[in-house]
């Protein structure tokens, strides 16, 4: 099938589904959805012809017949039920979304401090008209045709707001749930807000509970206020029948912190788009992520620094391990615009390859218009150290054993970069079994989510 | 503090092009534009063999199906190709008798530092000087040729060495490349050859000098080196234009051949007129530059000192094929005022063992902008591959540019590669140091661009170092020089 | 203890080992000097078992084991162990996270539990203070930004850890200041039991004073030349190797 067809299908379906796509929601987004739906026609899906999507062509998974969901679906089973998630030691809200959508029956958080709010993407685009209003859509950046396609398509998910000076203890862990009977297409759509002098941390996981295909673009807008610190960690582990195009959106004013944190240890193919716009004085961001693929997966990280404003300091590093016929791609974009003196920018991907047969393709690039900036970035592509490798084994450790302590090491970088710590030990315990082959869901959840 | 600096920098970037005169010579050309008649034409001047037209022929066509690319990091105003003249010619005489040149022409190379008499030539370096579209003088060509090597005009290579063109032209950069690299197969008018035979190390430096100086014209030369088994040869290329209000139009390709064993140093100082301080005129650099390490341990070095040209699209390769061959590329691009340069390296890795490394150094001033674009390519096969890359960019100024793009494309995994990347200004406490020790701002500013791009003027051979840094000295000092 | 038969080793296609003959009993403490490029390292790293090396020829038994049919890890594991010139920096791996692989990899050969993680942490601190370690180091990557004096120690430190049989140390004196010098060889001469055996290897008498040999060899040029008492160490470092090689010539 032809990008022609793939762009034509998604024009008949926006015709035929706008009563459903435009129901339930503030006018503004569907003024904003309008604009992209046009915008989408124009350009369509990102193909090889696309520079930023050279490493992945979108038009190989779009060119399945899915279904696509415009209404809200019920689930049979209460997913409460079947979906527990416990992190040893760490007290978090649970907030589930199912194939795109906010989960009817979430329970209620109890314990938020005042003023925070923390609901589906509809409600709050009705009931906090104003918030919404302000936020949606401010920070997404349409370069290609997958953030329209979301905006056009995109009904609902999650929408989190905390006020000024709220520090919010408990970790939000938000689990994004596939569950249908036939190959399903979803979109969901994500607010952040935090506000001025706040704190928030948020746990994001990507679980595919069925064994159909899947194909998720979620698009998630996170707006960190003066002085704000926010955590965000996505943890995709789903199934090779997945495909997850994930974009994010950051956007940070003065003196504000964001670590971004991206793991992902199973999926078909996944696609993350990371823009950060740094557009006060003195931010700070950190984006750090780290892939392991095997089989035939395909892993591409997209990101972009935007250093829009003086004095902000952002440091990127992405590691991947590369199994089997596995194929990777990573592009790194720091940029330095014209005023923006006194910059610290910093990026660096490395990358090992444990076997004959993958790939990987790595570009950073550093698009610098400022003299006063200090500013690196570095890629490599290796492999396993020999002489580490030999000295491990001269003190008993065996040749499996010492590569895959080898092997953790490398990965140990970017999980040592997890703020909350026992994130980080249960994300260094999904490493693990992952790196040794065993599957990779949680002790303590009771759903085998990589059968 | 600050105001002081910016006025120190100003004064420091801003040194005259020394080689903007033009010369009055009587010019033969051909009338504006590019058709097939013109191709033909091209092709009948200079008397060449029907195959020779055939090329061009099909390389014309294709060109027609191609678009102007855009993906490099340049602001590319729109080039009328309709509006350019095709061949220019310094008359010269037929038998090309040095005694019946034109004094004008022996003048301008005079002028320029190249003297073409051979008692008067550089010590140790034969030159191949291209005025225009054509080539009018190589000297040291006999003392050459006892030793078995051809270094001629390229079309006398054509006339004269029909197999060896005819079996290595466009071997390396096919006229299907790119879009320049078609253009240039259509209407290249001449260029240098040169062939080194098996086991034969060059007695003394190859060097091709060009020189643009019609107005309108546009300068397409082609370059063709084939080092035979166990030969070795250190070639340099310069370049100069004269200082027009116009862009001139400059895409040129260069093609090398290493064999078994075979050593090829390349050396170019790029020094086209750079336009003025407003960014009007200038040339258009537009160059395919490409090896083929075809044999076993066979090395391509480049090294290239680029300051001049309004527009800079270059990107020297190779392709290493044969086992255990390696490859190397320095590089030091300097821009100032309008200037801007697209430039790096691409290396292929194919045969096994194979090594690379790239130092690319970038000096952004004014209101220039600097990009580094590079590749590094491991193919699936390929066993053992190490690369080594470093690009450094120094900014003078806050108006000015750097932007790096590499590529690391690895597709076997006993490859190791590596990049690195800095960007930096100059370290206020590097100048506060030489500052404490005596020396000047102004002063300090010239040592530490000139240490900055030691590591790559180094790998020149000594003549053309001394010229580069001079170089350097006048695109970016005035002061310092 | 160990027996080399007629050692030959290359690397690429050169021949480093050209027909080493040792033989080391219980308790005994063996020398290996020689002049640079003679093949002392080489030695080492073939009982290690480094496979950049091709035995060629000969035989190493150990304990009556085929020392050269085994793996590097079984090697360790039964007993040998090498302290290396250049212990390899590993940044990423915890060094007690790295002990206690290696310690409990010993235990699994030997068919015992798995240490306990106090047991495990006694006994770490109890080698500490043998070799005066800086706990400090311990929370670090395995030598990553140590000190070349911190490097060697950590070496015999692991070495006490371990418990091997035989110990190789290989140039163990190199880069070592006069007090770390002092603090290493205590804790080999501490280690040391009338059942275990060392092979030093050096180049120069200094560390010769502190770890005091029974046997010395001479090994130039792949093979061992001469084998003395003690009082060779003197006689070495009086007259250099010149003497041997003139003696060699003469034969």
């Amino acid at each position: 099938m032809s990008v022609e067809k793939i762009n034509k299908d998604f024009q008949d379906l926006f015709v035929q589904g706008k009563e459903l796509l435009y129901n339930g929601v503030n006018d503004l987004m569907n003024e904003k959805r309008e604009i992209a739906f046009n915008r989408f026609i124009e350009g369509g899906i990102p193909d090889k012809k696309n520079e930023n999507y050279k490493n992945t062509d979108l038009s190989k998974i779009y060119e399945r017949d899915y279904n696509v969901v415009l209404n809200y679906h019920r689930q049979d089973v209460d997913l409460n039920d079947v979906f527990t998630c416990d992190v040893p030691n760490l007290d978090t809200h649970l907030v589930l979304t199912t194939n795109g959508w906010y989960y009817a029956r979430n329970h209620e958080l109890s314990g938020l401090p005042d003023g925070v709010i923390v609901c589906s993407l509809q409600e709050a685009s009705i009931k906090h008209k104003d918030l919404f209003e302000k936020h949606y859509g401010k920070y997404t950046i349409s370069d290609n045709g997958v953030t329209d396609l979301n905006t056009a398509f995109a009904q609902d998910g999650y929408f989190i707001y905390v006020p000024e000076n709220v520090i919010l203890e408990k970790t939000i862990q938000i689990v994004n749930l596939m569950r249908a009977n036939a190959d399903l297409m979803s979109f969901q759509r994500n607010l952040i807000i935090i506000g001025k002098n706040s704190q928030a941390k948020f746990m994001v996981c990507d679980h595919a509970l069925s064994s159909v295909n899947f194909l998720s673009n979620n698009l998630t807008e996170i707006c960190a206020e003066e002085n704000a610190v926010v955590d965000y960690y996505q943890l995709q582990s789903q199934t090779l029948k997945c495909s997850l195009v994930d974009s994010v959106f950051v956007n940070q004013e003065k003196n504000s912190n964001v670590l971004n944190h991206t793991v992902t240890l199973y999926g078909g193919l996944i696609r993350n788009n990371i823009f950060t716009k740094l557009s006060g004085e003195n931010a700070e961001n950190h984006t750090y992520g780290m892939y392991l693929t095997d089989s035939v997966q395909h892993v591409d990280n997209y990101t972009y620094i935007d250093h829009a404003s003086a004095k902000c300091f952002s440091k990127e590093n992405f590691k991947g391990v590369l199994d089997d016929k596995s194929t990777v791609g990573f592009t790194g974009r720091i940029e330095v615009r014209p005023d923006s003196q006194q910059t610290e920018a910093y990026q660096n991907n490395n990358n090992l390859l444990i076997s004959d047969d993958a790939k990987v393709f790595t570009k950073p690039q550093l698009v610098i218009d400022a003299d006063d900036v200090k500013c690196s970035h570095g890629a490599t592509v290796g492999q396993i150290d020999e002489d580490a490798l030999f000295y491990l084994r001269s003190r008993g450790i065996g040749a499996k054993e010492a590569r895959m302590m080898m092997v953790f090491a490398f990965t140990n970088e970017i999980i040592g970069k997890i703020r909350i710590e026992p994130i980080r030990e249960r994300v260094a315990q999904l490493v693990e079994k992952r790196l040794r082959g065993e599957d990779s869901h949680c002790d303590a959840c009771k759903l085998q989510c990589n059968k | 503090m600050a105001k002081d600096e910016d006025e120190i920098i100003e004064n420091v970037t801003d040194g005259e092009y020394k080689y903007g005169f033009v010369t009055d010579v009587t010019t033969e050309t051909i009338g504006k534009g590019l058709n097939e008649d013109v191709v033909r034409l091209i092709s009948k001047i200079k008397k060449e063999p029907e195959w020779m037209l055939e090329f061009r022929l099909k390389a014309f066509r294709h060109w027609l199906t191609l678009e102007v690319p855009t993906w490099a990091y340049l602001d590319l105003p729109k080039i009328d190709f309709q509006d350019v003249i095709y061949y220019a010619a310094p008359k010269v005489n037929e038998d090309k008798s040095w005694d019946d040149v034109d004094p004008e022409i022996k003048d301008t190379f005079n002028k320029l530092g190249i003297p073409l008499e051979e008692q008067m030539a550089l010590s140790g370096i034969a030159v191949d000087a291209v005025m225009d579209s054509i080539s009018v003088k190589t000297t040291f060509k006999d003392t050459l040729a006892e030793k078995g090597i051809i270094f001629c005009s390229f079309s006398e290579a054509v006339l004269n060495h029909p197999d060896l063109v005819q079996k290595y032209l466009g071997s390396v950069v096919s006229y299907r490349d790119n879009f320049y690299a078609a253009l240039n197969s259509a209407v290249f008018s001449d260029g240098s050859f040169c062939y080194i035979p098996k086991g034969v190390r060059c007695p003394m430096e190859l060097s091709t000098y060009f020189r643009i100086n019609a107005a309108e014209s546009g300068q397409f030369e082609r370059t063709l080196l084939i080092a035979d088994d166990d030969a070795y040869v250190s070639y340099l290329e310069g370049c100069t234009a004269p200082q027009r209000d116009e862009n001139q139009l400059h895409a040129a390709i260069v093609e090398i051949i290493a064999k078994d064993n075979a050593e090829v140093k390349y050396s170019t100082v790029q020094n086209w007129y750079p336009g003025n301080k407003k960014g009007e005129g200038g040339i258009y650099n537009f160059v395919t530059k490409r090896g083929l390490c075809e044999g076993f341990n066979s090395r391509i070095t480049w090294t290239q000192v680029e300051t001049g040209s309004a527009i800079t699209w270059k990107y020297p390769s190779t392709i290493l094929k044969g086992d255990n061959s390696s490859s190397e590329f320095y590089s030091v691009a300097v821009t100032n005022n309008y200037q801007q340069a697209d430039t790096g390296s691409k290396m292929i890795h194919i045969g096994n063992n194979t090594k690379s490394t790239i130092v690319s150094k970038g000096i952004s001033a004014g209101h220039s902008s600097n990009a580094y674009r590079g590749l590094v390519k491991v193919a699936k096969k390929c066993k053992g591959a190490r690369n080594f890359s470093q690009c450094d960019s120094l900014l003078l100024g806050d108006k000015c540019g750097a932007h790096t793009f590499p590529g690391l494309d690895v597709q076997n995994p006993t490859a190791i590669v590596e990049h690195e990347a800095t960007t930096s200004k100059i370290g206020e406490d590097q100048l506060f140091y030489c500052n404490q020790r005596g020396i000047s701002t102004e002063d300090a500013i010239g040592l530490i661009v000139n240490g900055y791009a030691k590591e790559v003027i180094n790998k020149m051979p000594m003549e053309f170092a001394v010229e580069a840094q001079k170089l350097l000295q006048i695109s970016l000092e005035g002061s310092v020089g | 203890m160990l027996e080399i038969k007629d050692l030959h080793a290359k690397v690429g296609d050169k021949e480093i080992l050209k027909g080493v003959n040792l033989v080391v009993k219980p308790g005994e403490v063996h020398a290996i000097m020689g002049p640079n490029g003679a093949g002392k390292s080489t030695l080492s790293s073939v009982l290690a078992g480094r496979e950049v090396f091709d035995v060629t020829k000969g035989e190493v038994h150990f304990q009556g084991k085929d020392l050269l049919a085994l793996p590097a890890e079984d090697r360790a594991r039964e007993g040998v162990f090498m302290s290396f010139q250049y212990p390899v920096e590993i940044p990423g791996v915890n060094t007690v996270n790295f002990l206690k692989t290696a310690v409990n990899e010993h235990r699994k050969y030997k068919g015992l539990e798995p240490l306990a993680a106090g047991a495990f942490l006694k006994l770490m601190r109890e080698k500490q203070a043998l070799v005066e370690m800086d706990a400090k180091l311990m929370n670090r990557s395995v030598n990553e930004g140590f000190s070349g004096g911190e490097k060697k120690k950590n070496e015999i430190f692991q070495m006490a850890m371990l418990e091997p049989k035989l110990s190789i140390l290989d140039e163990t004196d190199s880069g070592l200041d006069i007090d770390a010098l002092r603090i290493v060889s205590q804790g080999v001469n501490t280690l040391k039991t009338p059942e275990t055996s060392t092979i030093v290897i050096t180049h120069y008498q200094r560390l010769l004073d502190y770890i005091v040999p029974d046997v010395v060899h001479v090994l130039y040029d792949g093979r061992i030349v001469k084998t003395a008492g003690r009082e060779l160490v003197a006689e070495l470092e009086e007259k250099g190797y010149d003497w041997i090689k003139k003696e060699l010539e003469e034969h």
